[in-house]
């Protein structure tokens, strides 16, 4: 019944197609063009010959080796215990009534907020200084601790700050999800449950989870994408400078590659943002084949 | 007899253990909530302390007794913080502004029109929300770049203005509008322009709104493009202000005038999540995806 017009409606998509076209489908080609390109130069846009000389570059920097490190920690250590403070925080939630919305609000707010000016709070709270130790160290000396420089300090110290800082910032959305599944696993299988007089941690093994399955599996997955593509959060606290502070990531490699003091080289930023590609196109793979034995639709 | 004081002491003991529950979970409520908002309690502090004050306390206290705003006046005129902020402002309204042009007339032609390939192209489309952010924006840098439009809106905006992902969502919202609407404005011979714009777009407000806040979030925040984009301070947005702030700006020490920059840049967002606080929630609930 709607009428056929095949040049109104190819019009409307018009705009759509053109920025999608300029800024999404060609450099995702050019990117892969870029990674063969040898010695591509971008002032005069000159490359003499192809081949895998930009992967092997960067596979033998040791800079690249250190950001593969410091993600992949990142990434093993805030996925699992962000999801499962989310989770702990949202069985919490679902279990209460008065002031739940109240508390879902605050739980959100860093969603919103700037990663990189909550960050330099977060630098603040953990940074020593000649005239104070700051707060978090003074925490510990209170505990009968030894105070420790965070930002400046040992490696594990900042991996624990860029850690802790991360799970701070990826919670909200995990709570949200997270929460919206608990609310809609519907009342009347928790009641079966009880007049069959389960016990309640049965009931979280074999009713909750088994509902929540797909919202906790998109999270996982999400989460390590997520977590792969680090980088503003160390930036917030440690300064555009990581390689020197130890503290790059994949991703900051990448943009230091293509600007900043090492910059001007886009063949070496887009044979590691391929790498890091293949990486997450990999480990979601594995995810996604995992979930499959797992999650209950 | 015996029975009944059995089943009494049951339902106190259950009651009790409820309570005791309870109480755990709050705790932990407050707990985290804490965890929250104590970094914007001490931004929020630590700005209206005074220089002197903040560096005269080694062991910092968790109250002032004497606010000022010095920091505030400080913030705004060492550093083009004004400055940063208008430039953000356009940024976020121009970038907003036309993506919601595009979007909207995308997910019209996706959900009303009819023509040939329309389907293969959607499938296109969704196809594309996979490509990430990190592999594009290196040949978008070197096309800028070439284009002569480093440090120029254009530059900052033309890459950041598609979002597959909102179109398919409005999609979704326009699909699910009676087609009878549609019928009945075709048979009083109104054009598709005045039916999508009388009758679509009111109809779908709430998505358009969602969608809109999602962006200006997006907008605010935005650091990785602008930093590569710009090192010409006077198209720097916030991010990359505090990140100059931090690096230079006040010489290191002036932590307190650093906080009042802070504060400045998170109070606008915090004020619209406040306001809006349910509809962002729900968008981001539908799919929005960080972290």
């Amino acid at each position: 019944m709607m009428e056929k017009n095949n040049l109104k409606g190819w019009l409307y998509l018009l705009p759509a197609i053109l920025f999608l076209g300029f800024f999404l489908v060609y450099p995702l080609i050019d990117v892969f063009i870029y990674s063969f390109e040898e010695g591509y130069n971008s002032a005069s846009q000159t490359y003499f010959g192809t081949g895998l000389y930009n992967y092997s570059y960067v596979l033998h920097d040791p800079y690249f080796l250190q950001a593969v490190k410091n993600t992949f920690i990142l990434v093993i250590i805030t996925v699992p215990l962000s999801t499962g403070l989310a989770l702990l925080i949202s069985l919490g939630l679902n279990a209460i009534k008065p002031l739940r919305n109240v508390f879902q609000t605050v739980y959100f707010l860093p969603y919103v907020t700037n990663t990189l000016a909550v960050g330099l709070v977060f630098m603040i709270l953990f940074k020593k200084t000649p005239y104070s130790d700051g707060l978090v160290n003074l925490l510990l000396q209170w505990f009968g601790g030894e105070s420790i420089d965070f930002i400046d300090g040992p490696y594990w110290a900042k991996m624990f700050v860029l850690c802790f800082y991360t799970v701070w910032v990826v919670l909200p959305f995990k709570i949200l999800i997270l929460t919206s599944a608990l609310a809609s696993v519907g009342e009347q299988y928790y009641q079966a449950a009880r007049v069959d007089g389960t016990r309640k941690n049965r009931m979280f093994l074999r009713i909750t989870l088994p509902m929540i399955s797909p919202s906790l599996f998109y999270l996982i997955i999400t989460g390590f994408i997520g977590a792969f593509k680090a980088y503003s959060d160390s930036v917030a606290l440690f300064g555009t400078d990581l390689n020197a502070a130890e503290m790059n990531t994949i991703v900051g490699y990448v943009y230091d590659m293509l600007y900043g003091n090492s910059g001007g080289y886009p063949s070496y930023a887009s044979a590691a943002a391929i790498l890091l590609f293949a990486i997450v196109l990999t480990i979601t793979c594995i995810n996604l084949l995992i979930s499959k034995k797992h999650v209950h639709y | 007899m015996a029975k009944q004081i059995d089943f009494e002491k049951i339902e106190r003991r259950a009651r009790i253990r409820h309570r005791v529950s309870q109480g755990v979970i709050y705790a932990l409520l407050v707990f985290w909530a804490l965890m929250v908002l104590f970094p914007f309690y001490w931004m929020l502090l630590t700005s209206v302390k005074s220089y002197s004050t903040y560096n005269a306390e080694y062991v910092p206290k968790l109250y002032t007794l004497a606010p000022t705003l010095e920091n505030y006046k400080y913030a705004f005129t060492t550093v083009a913080l004004g400055k940063y902020f208008a430039n953000t402002l356009i940024y976020t309204v121009v970038t907003t502004f036309v993506m919601v042009i595009v979007t909207v007339l995308a997910a019209f032609a996706f959900a009303r029109l009819e023509f040939k390939g329309k389907n293969l192209v959607f499938v296109l489309f969704l196809a594309l929300m996979m490509i990430p952010n990190e592999l594009v924006i290196i040949t978008n840098y070197v096309t800028i770049t070439n284009l002569n439009l480093r440090n120029t809106f254009t530059g900052l905006i033309l890459p950041s203005i598609t979002s597959v992902f909102y179109i398919y969502l409005l999609k979704e919202n326009f699909a699910q509008v009676p087609d009878e609407l549609y019928y009945a404005a075709k048979v009083d011979n109104t054009s598709d322009m005045k039916y999508l714009f009388k009758v679509l777009i009111p109809v779908c407000r709430h998505t358009i709104i969602t969608i809109v806040i999602l962006k200006i979030i997006e907008c605010w925040n935005s650091y990785v493009w602008p930093r590569l984009i710009t090192d010409d301070e006077s198209y720097f947005l916030v991010s990359n202000g505090i990140q100059t702030i931090r690096e230079s700006g006040f010489g290191r020490e002036n932590v307190p005038a650093m906080m009042a920059a802070v504060v400045s840049i998170s109070v606008p967002l915090i004020v619209l999540f406040l306001i809006f606080h349910k509809k962002i929630m729900a968008g981001v609930a539908r799919g929005g995806t960080k972290g």
